[in-house]
């Protein structure tokens, strides 16, 4: 433990960076399936079949990613935890319902009476919209450093709509790899539909943060920081026009670059993430807790991290297994 | 009422719900993996239609015990700050043990378990039905890890209030743990040994005389008829491990209230705490402390040793203890009567499920459901016994709770307990849907899938 010096730095410094990782792997992929739930009215019949199979395989263990990391909180930084969820309380409720309603749907839309099956098609598009805006409403909550009032409710109420539209965008481009004809065509209007979303949702979030406090804007704006960080915002700024160029060349005809459009949002996600993970380090709760505060004792955190270590790569390894088993257009899910 | 007992409500309603799904997945994937094997050794297709049926209530129960699961994990923040705040360097690394070595494992493969088949090679699909099995195996170790830490305390030193690790080997070999494994997985496997013989006798009743029914019927009753008296010993040791460690628990499943020898086996009583006494006592005399101290002259504790000085009662509340510890005694001896009555009469003459009267196929049908009753019915004994502690000796259930307001938490149960009361009603009406729909051999869910038809139409005969 000694060999990398004090392990009341490096370890909740780790620990803080493996929780990030887990928010990051969260949003990218359930983030696609929580957005095809969003997109599912749009679709006709047999297209929602298909959608719900591009994402049936898979869904399970992207919400898996969520426990992971809510786990870190809980187990890393188990005050913070405890304040972030009791000040979140109604929303986070909001949120577990809308992952219930969603999560059931998968199963009883196929396996309950045909005249259910209505219902538990609303259940699931109902219960990914409420996830998503909840998740949204709850990320501008923890920028605005949890504080209620009616300013930060409404700009949470923005990042709410955005984020649901982000959702929706890596949705659509998924839709666009995993499907072809003309549900593909679908997906790629309703990606042209969301990108201004993005667009917008990145720039109120990049702009509205270094003005909630003074230590995320001198964080920014002073030299030689600024320049420093100026690739992030032009680097997204870039992949941004090359999507909005992709999505009006696609599909092509031998369904080439297809792909481009996913890979091209989850880089734009990953981007925006470090951006905000830029600003709020050292902080866990935004202001109040840094992760060195709030950090559990380094034995605790040192046995966790062991099996981390040999565990992670284990898990990574198998949820590339599963991609790669179902690799391709999507095909009706069949139990045989 | 105030935010401690709704907050328990909620708790109670949201860990009681959960807990119902898991305890038919953890078996059920091993049985799905034995049928599978059965089919790969004798090539029979009745082996791969059970697979076929079973499968369906694997994933449905599966969904409902991952959307279940996900909800309690935010509980502890939202509800309980202080259970982590202040045991949470021990909590914490065995609930990060059970995310990353078990939740990851079932859910990735769970993928390739339901929609892999055609997909991978066969190896593989059977390597994923184990792995999936296996991986709610290890979710089940590492939280009866943590809950029996909860009961039996070990391995730990409290600094400042806060608990800190000494020993990972004696916290995860904690005193009650090893009891509490093998009674909650026994649990598991009877609940699925009546899940499986209720809804095979269900099918029979709807006249379905497949040779997939007869052997899941006689598969279930079999299994529930080995299952039951290894769980009675194990029930029973782990009873006499809680009397070493909470004795306060067992004189309150006794219904004991003074420390003394030959204390009778109460079965029933209405345990009246103002009065601190029994009421409508019927007990067969000296049979407590045969049980307990396997002697009838032997002192078993009594509840009035845990009440202090100035009257605080250290001992958890008497009635809910005293009658869930009897509905789950109770729920085993029904158990014992249908597997080992069901073998005997199939087994007689070589009668097979024929040799069965109606009467009691039809009372098998609401004993599918008979293993939640009796692992719910378990767990509040256990879990209300421990009160008013959280984590026995360390901190009690109050320390724990959250600053939410009140109404807060009253709204929040309320919409719990409306959704779980619909998604309850929904999963056992589709169970039944199944059934039926597999009893007329009808193409059974997953659509668009012409291969699955032909299969069940044969299976029909």
């Amino acid at each position: 433990m000694e060999l990398f010096g004090d392990p009341a730095q490096w370890l909740p410094l780790t620990f803080a960076a493996l929780m990030g990782l887990s928010i990051l792997i969260y949003v990218v992929l359930d983030g696609f399936d929580l957005g095809v739930g969003v997109l599912f009215p749009l679709a006709e019949k047999a297209e929602q079949d298909r959608m719900v199979a591009s994402i049936g395989p898979f869904w399970d263990a992207n919400e898996t990613w969520l426990v992971l990391a809510i786990g870190i909180l809980l187990v890393a930084f188990p005050t913070a935890h405890g304040t972030i969820l009791t000040a979140l309380y109604l929303p986070v409720t909001l949120m577990l319902m809308g992952l219930i309603l969603r999560g059931v749907a998968f199963e009883f839309r196929v396996k309950a009476p045909d005249k259910w099956k209505p219902l538990w098609d609303k259940s699931f598009w109902i219960g990914s919209l409420i996830t998503s805006l909840t998740q949204g409403y709850m990320l501008g909550m923890y920028i605005m450093g949890l504080e209620v009032t009616l300013f930060t409710q409404a700009f949470a109420a923005i990042t709410a709509v955005f984020l649901t539209v982000a959702y929706s965008f890596i949705g659509a481009t998924w839709l666009i790899l995993k499907t072809e004809g003309a549900l593909q065509l679908k997906a790629v209007k309703w990606a042209k539909g969301g990108i201004w979303g993005v667009v917008l949702g990145l720039g109120a979030v990049s702009i509205t943060s270094p003005f909630v406090s003074d230590r995320i804007f001198d964080k920014w704006f002073s030299v030689p920081e600024i320049f420093l960080l100026a690739p992030l915002p032009l680097f997204s700024g870039l992949i941004v026009a090359l999507l909005w160029y992709a999505l009006r060349h696609l599909p092509t005809k031998n369904d080439s670059w297809a792909w481009f459009p996913f890979v091209a949002t989850i880089s734009v996600f990953v981007l925006g993430f470090f951006g905000m993970a830029y600003s709020f380090y050292p902080y866990v709760v935004p202001e109040q807790l840094t992760i060195y505060e709030a950090a559990s004792a380094p034995e605790s955190l040192f046995i966790i991290l062991i099996g981390t270590l040999f565990v992670l790569p284990m898990i990574l390894g198998y949820t590339a297994l599963a991609y790669t088993v179902f690799r391709g257009k999507a095909t009706a899910l069949s139990y045989e | 009422m105030d935010t401690l007992i709704l907050s328990r409500i909620q708790f109670g309603a949201n860990i009681s719900f959960h807990i119902l799904f898991p305890t038919i997945t953890i078996a059920l994937g091993w049985v799905l993996l034995f049928f599978k094997l059965r089919f790969g050794a004798t090539g029979d297709e009745k082996w791969m239609n059970a697979y076929r049926f079973w499968i369906k209530v694997f994933a449905l129960s599966f969904a409902m015990g991952v959307v279940s699961g996900i909800t309690m994990s935010f509980q502890f923040g939202t509800n309980w700050p202080g259970f982590m705040e202040t045991v949470g360097n021990i909590a914490g690394p065995l609930l990060a043990y059970e995310v990353m070595t078990a939740f990851f494992l079932e859910a990735v493969f769970l993928g390739i378990m339901l929609f892999g088949f055609s997909k991978v090679p066969g190896w593989l699909h059977t390597l994923a039905t184990f792995l999936v099995a296996f991986g709610t195996t290890m979710s089940a170790f590492w939280i009866l890890v943590l809950n029996s830490w909860m009961h039996t305390p070990a391995g730990f030193e409290m600094r400042d209030g806060v608990a800190h690790a000494t020993d990972w080997f004696a916290i995860i070999f904690n005193p009650s743990m090893p009891y509490r494994l093998v009674h909650m997985l026994l649990a598991s496997g009877l609940t699925v040994a009546f899940l499986i013989a209720g809804i095979s006798a269900f099918r029979w009743l709807m006249r379905d005389r497949s040779e997939e029914v007869r052997t899941t019927l006689r598969f279930g009753l079999t299994l529930g008829a080995l299952l039951i008296p290894l769980q009675i010993l194990a029930g029973d040791m782990h009873g006499l491990n809680t009397l070493e460690h909470q004795p306060q628990k067992v004189a309150a499943m006794e219904g004991n209230w003074e420390t003394r020898s030959n204390v009778p086996l109460v079965l029933f009583a209405i345990p009246d705490e103002e009065a601190r006494e029994n009421r409508f006592e019927i007990g067969i005399p000296n049979g407590a402390s045969l049980i307990l101290k396997h002697k009838a002259e032997g002192i078993v504790p009594g509840l009035n040793d845990f009440v202090a000085e100035d009257g605080t009662v250290q001992h958890p509340p008497v009635a809910p203890v005293f009658f869930s510890f009897r509905i789950m005694i109770g729920t085993g001896v029904a158990m014992l009567f249908f597997s080992w009555a069901g073998v005997v009469l199939m087994r007689r003459r070589r009668a097979g499920v024929e040799g069965i009267p109606k009467m009691m196929l039809i009372a098998l049908v609401p004993m599918a459901f008979s293993g939640w009753l009796a692992t719910l019915a378990g767990w509040y004994t256990t879990e209300i016994g421990r009160q008013p502690w959280l984590v026995q000796g360390v901190m009690t259930t109050k320390q724990a709770i959250a600053d939410v307001p009140a109404p807060m938490v009253a709204s929040t149960l309320f919409a719990y307990l409306t959704i779980y009361a619909v998604l309850l009603g929904a999963y056992i009406s589709v169970i039944f849907y199944l059934a039926g729909k597999a009893a007329k051999g009808e193409p059974v869910s997953v659509r668009p899938s012409a291969g699955q038809a032909t299969a069940n139409a044969v299976a029909a005969e």
